[in-house]
């Protein structure tokens, strides 16, 4: 009987196959309908939702975007860059200080000097993983599936260090209660949030700028495209890696710290969040950068708005269904559209 | 000016060059050609530095650089265009251009400039991406790419690959344009005709080992050379 | 080779002996003593049924399961949820509850029966869901299915929290019957507990080094040294990697079926990816992925490191001992990255002759002999 079931699934996969240019096109245009679909739920009947989504969606869009920028260069699914996002919060609450307000914000200048601080540590960390680890590992040409796994092995380090030094229980930056802002449309929202996703703007914004107008930028995506001849062209490879570390491990402190001020931090969350990450890296297509934020930007929205939706069945109207919607994104995608939607065939 | 003795390489366990040698003279253009297997690219890997070297050595303007890695290469001169593969699909034109000039320090606009005279077409198109080129810019594009860095010796892994015979003349003909201006060519052809038509010089290889050597003309007119390798 | 096997055997005597020797030297009786032992074993079974399961999903065809805990937890609830009595008051609220030990009767055998059948139950729903994870992303790439594992366990930890009426939510089953249980006093049943746990491995050791020797086995094999060359001679790649891999997830759920029996209770925070996923990698990578045996090394050296590290906790002065269990994770964490970097083969070595972490490009020109692949110019 297991016979004849991996022969349907055999079967099945060479009716995709055969039917693949159809079906590639008619699942395209479903996915899209599917996301506008999506976008129009959200702002007719869950606004509020629709908000959070976009804000979590944009701090997933920061940890997506390290995790393809990584695999599209170094060409591995780095495990570890949940509990990175979260080591990269704890370094930041370590190096918070306090210091008073800015504006309506329930921080001050002491949490943008802990985020840089954050940042500057987790740059200089990656840069060190990979010397220590990975490049070795390049070195003896280990393939794709042996990074995995080593970074597997980072990731019970990294949260067996936040256990150590911080403990298991939650923490908060600052505690107590901030009162959310009254905007238009049935919108409520903390100056918090919308620091959130200001900050996830410009730093993305400045990625781009990056990746388009900059030499090593383009040197990045050149090696993305193509590895082999990157080197063969002169490309200096192993500074191309360094800087995608520096930028992979410092957006990953950011989006840790934000996701930390959106919620709390705790270190059992780390390998939970690859969930989500991986899912919108992978919706938006491994490798794009575009297809990262947009692919992040979805779950998010996704996650907010079909548990904000109010039936009978799950997910819908569970909070703890959230990670099950990432899951079914991943799913989905594979299923209709593996390559993602921005990525190449 | 590039002169390889003696090479022995291969992938792994397996040996594909059982020694071979051969030169490259200022200014030449000289095309290796054999059948499959010969270890035609192989040479021109090992040369540049992508594949070990086991036994033998390179030299290039005097200096040895056997076994050197092929950032060092492209910094002394020697710049290599791969068979396949040999653009970078996302970035643009113009992109692809910058990257070819990645290790130079100094200005390259004035250098640009004259690659987008050396190419038209391409100039036309430098905002296009390169994944949306035909067969043959692409080839053009891998062509200038590795020119930016005003190389002494390009080395150029069967350029006419899987190209339509109108655009294989236009690619050799470019090639010749190319030395005319001054650089050295070492091509590794299957299209042994008419890569040897416009060589000064060629090399036999077979089985990982030297077979032949001579001027263009003279492998052309080689009888067994014409039955063995030339085809029809 | 000498050298290697002397390190394995340095590394088994040595926590032998601090394990042997400091439970002895705490215990008051040599009772406890044995009793403790007796856990220790069967603990260290349970995990190597887990690790055995790993490897026929990573030895045998390179997949790697991130999830191991999603399949874990499957094992342990079906299993439990088949052998279990219906619900008896409205406070504990969930499916199934077969009540086997009733319905079986005297052909029960004291638990027996009923045990096997839901391990048996276990096994086919996880492998059920290893299949069901498979279509979608086996024919893709490893990580993705990786992901997709990760995924699984997380949703599944979900909806044993949130489904308050299919397991109990946060509370839990308790009262699963424990086979055999009956013939000996409460505090005596480990020594029985710990005989079905060996004999599980035992059994299941058997059975996938015969596996690993058919010719089932010999095409998986041959997909793992030359997986162009197989599917040119008309294999189906996919069909076979399927298999092996639904194969290691029924084995974890026996592992989960087997776990469940032996607590008696069990609670969805139990299922953590630490104790549920990690701790496996580090066993089987620590023994020797690729080799049955060394899962059960490795399940042995990391379980018995794991519990000696327990054992001199108390005797550490104050501060450290607080610590100490963070410490033992890191060291985890860091086993794996270590023996990938030092030791790729595990204690055990490598026994085939072209092993999983083989530079990739002698194996690709291992198989490129002759005529260039398509669309390459090596020649």
């Amino acid at each position: 009987m297991v016979r004849s079931l991996t022969q349907t699934a055999a079967l099945i996969g060479r009716a995709r196959r055969e039917y693949a240019g159809l079906a590639d096109k008619v699942g395209t245009v479903g996915l899209w309908l599917l996301i506008g679909l999506l976008l129009l739920v959200g702002v007719i009947a869950t606004r509020q939702n629709l908000a959070t989504g976009i804000i979590v969606g944009s701090v997933y869009a920061l940890g997506a975007l390290g995790i393809t920028l990584i695999f599209g260069i170094l060409k591995f699914a780095h495990f570890a860059h949940g509990d990175m996002m979260m080591f990269g919060a704890y370094v930041a609450l370590a190096a918070f200080v306090g210091g008073g307000k800015i504006g309506p914000l329930s921080f001050g200048w002491g949490m943008i000097f802990a985020i840089f601080v954050s940042m500057a540590a987790l740059g200089a960390g990656s840069i060190a993983i990979d010397r220590a680890v990975y490049r070795p590992l390049r070195r003896r040409r280990s393939g794709a599936v042996v990074l995995a796994i080593a970074s597997l092995g980072i990731a019970i380090i990294l949260r067996a260090i936040m256990l150590l030094w911080w403990g298991p229980d939650q923490k908060l930056y600052v505690a107590g209660i901030h009162p959310a802002r009254q905007l238009p449309f049935d919108i409520r929202l903390k100056p918090d949030q919308l620091f959130i996703v200001a900050t996830c703007l410009v730093l993305i914004a400045l990625v781009y700028l990056l990746l388009f107008r900059t030499k090593m930028g383009k040197a990045m995506r050149a090696m993305s495209d193509n590895a082999e001849l990157a080197r063969v062209t002169g490309i200096d490879t192993e500074q191309v890696v360094m800087w995608t570390w520096i930028i992979g491990g410092a957006l990953a402190a950011v989006a840790g710290v934000l996701l930390g001020i959106q919620s709390n931090l705790k270190p059992e969350l780390g390998f939970t969040l690859l969930l989500p990450l991986f899912a919108g890296a992978i919706l938006g297509g491994l490798g794009s950068p575009q297809g990262a934020l947009v692919g992040a930007m979805i779950v998010g929205i996704s996650q907010e708005v079909l548990v904000g939706i109010d039936l009978p069945f799950p997910p819908f109207g569970v909070p703890g269904y959230k990670p099950a919607v990432a899951f079914g994104i991943l799913i989905l995608i594979l299923l209709v559209r593996p390559r993602g939607l921005f990525g190449k065939t | 000016m590039l002169e390889a003795r003696d090479v022995v390489s291969g992938y792994g366990e397996v040996e594909i060059l059982h020694g071979v040698s051969i030169a490259v003279e200022e200014a030449e253009i000289v095309t290796i050609i054999g059948p499959n297997g010969a270890g035609k690219s192989t040479l021109m890997k090992t040369i540049f530095g992508l594949l070990p070297l086991r036994k033998g050595k390179v030299f290039f303007a005097g200096e040895d650089v056997t076994g050197l890695a092929p950032q060092a290469m492209v910094s002394r001169g020697v710049c290599y265009v791969p068979q396949s593969d040999n653009i970078f699909p996302t970035l643009t034109i113009h992109e692809n251009l910058e990257m070819g000039a990645f290790i130079r320090r100094d200005d390259y606009r004035g250098r640009m400039k004259e690659i987008y005279e050396l190419f038209p077409d391409l100039a036309e198109r430098r905002g296009v991406r390169a994944g949306k080129l035909s067969g043959g810019q692409r080839q053009m594009l891998a062509l200038a790419r590795a020119l930016m860095l005003e190389p002494r010796l390009l080395l150029l892994d069967e350029p006419s690959a899987s190209l339509a015979p109108n655009m294989v003349e236009l690619v050799f003909a470019k090639i010749q344009e190319i030395n005319r201006s001054g650089v050295a060519m070492m091509m590794v052809e299957q299209n042994a005709r008419h890569a040897l038509a416009l060589s000064h010089r060629g090399y036999v290889l077979a089985m990982g080992q030297n077979r032949l050597e001579g001027t263009g003309e003279g492998l052309l007119n080689n009888e067994e050379v014409g039955k063995l390798y030339l085809g029809g | 080779m000498l050298r290697e096997r002397l390190v394995t055997l340095l590394a088994v005597l040595a926590i032998t002996t601090g394990i042997v020797g400091i439970s002895a030297n705490d215990s008051e009786t040599l009772g406890g003593f044995i009793s403790f032992l007796t856990v220790f074993v069967t603990t260290v079974a349970i995990f190597a049924v887990f690790a055995l399961g790993l490897n026929v999903q990573w030895g045998y065809t390179g997949i790697f399961n991130f999830g191991i805990v999603g399949f874990f937890m499957v094992g342990a609830y079906t299993s439990a949820l088949v052998t279990k009595e219906p619900s008896s008051n409205e406070f504990v609220r969930y499916v199934g509850g077969l009540n086997l030990a009733e319905r079986l009767g005297p052909l029960n055998l004291e638990g027996l029966t009923g045990f096997v059948i839901g391990a048996l139950a276990a096994a086919v729903v996880s492998g059920i869901v290893a299949f069901l994870v498979a279509i979608p992303t086996l024919r893709l790439r490893e990580d993705y299915l990786a992901i997709a594992t990760i995924g699984i366990a997380e949703v599944f930890r979900r909806i044993a929290i949130e489904e308050e009426g299919l397991v109990n939510g946060t509370r839990g089953l308790t009262g699963i019957p424990r086979p055999l249980h009956d013939l000996v006093s409460p505090p005596d049943y480990k020594y029985i507990y710990f005989g079905i746990a060996v004999v599980v491995l035992i059994i299941i050791f058997v059975a996938i080094e015969r596996a690993a020797r058919s010719p089932w086995g010999r095409v998986l094999k041959a997909i793992r040294e030359d997986e162009l060359a197989t599917s040119a001679s008309g294999k189906n790649i996919f069909a076979f990697r399927m298999q092996a891999f639904v194969l290691g997830a029924m084995i974890m759920g026996i592992g989960g079926a087997v776990y469940s029996a032996n607590q008696g209770s069990i609670v969805p925070d139990t299922f953590t990816h630490f104790f549920g996923t990690f701790i496996i990698w580090a066993m089987l990578m620590v023994g020797g992925s690729g080799s049955n045996r060394g899962a059960i090394l490795g399940a042995y050296v990391v379980w018995g490191f794991w519990t000696l590290t327990g054992l001199i906790q108390p005797h550490l002065p104050g501060a450290l001992e607080a610590r100490t269990s963070y410490i033992r994770d890191l060291l985890i964490g860091l086993l794996i990255v270590v023996v990938l970097l030092l030791r790729p083969n595990g204690l055990v070595g490598e026994e085939r002759r072209v092993s999983l972490f083989a530079e990739e490009e002698d194996k690709r020109a291992a198989t490129r002999v002759g005529a260039p692949a398509a669309g390459s110019a090596e020649e």
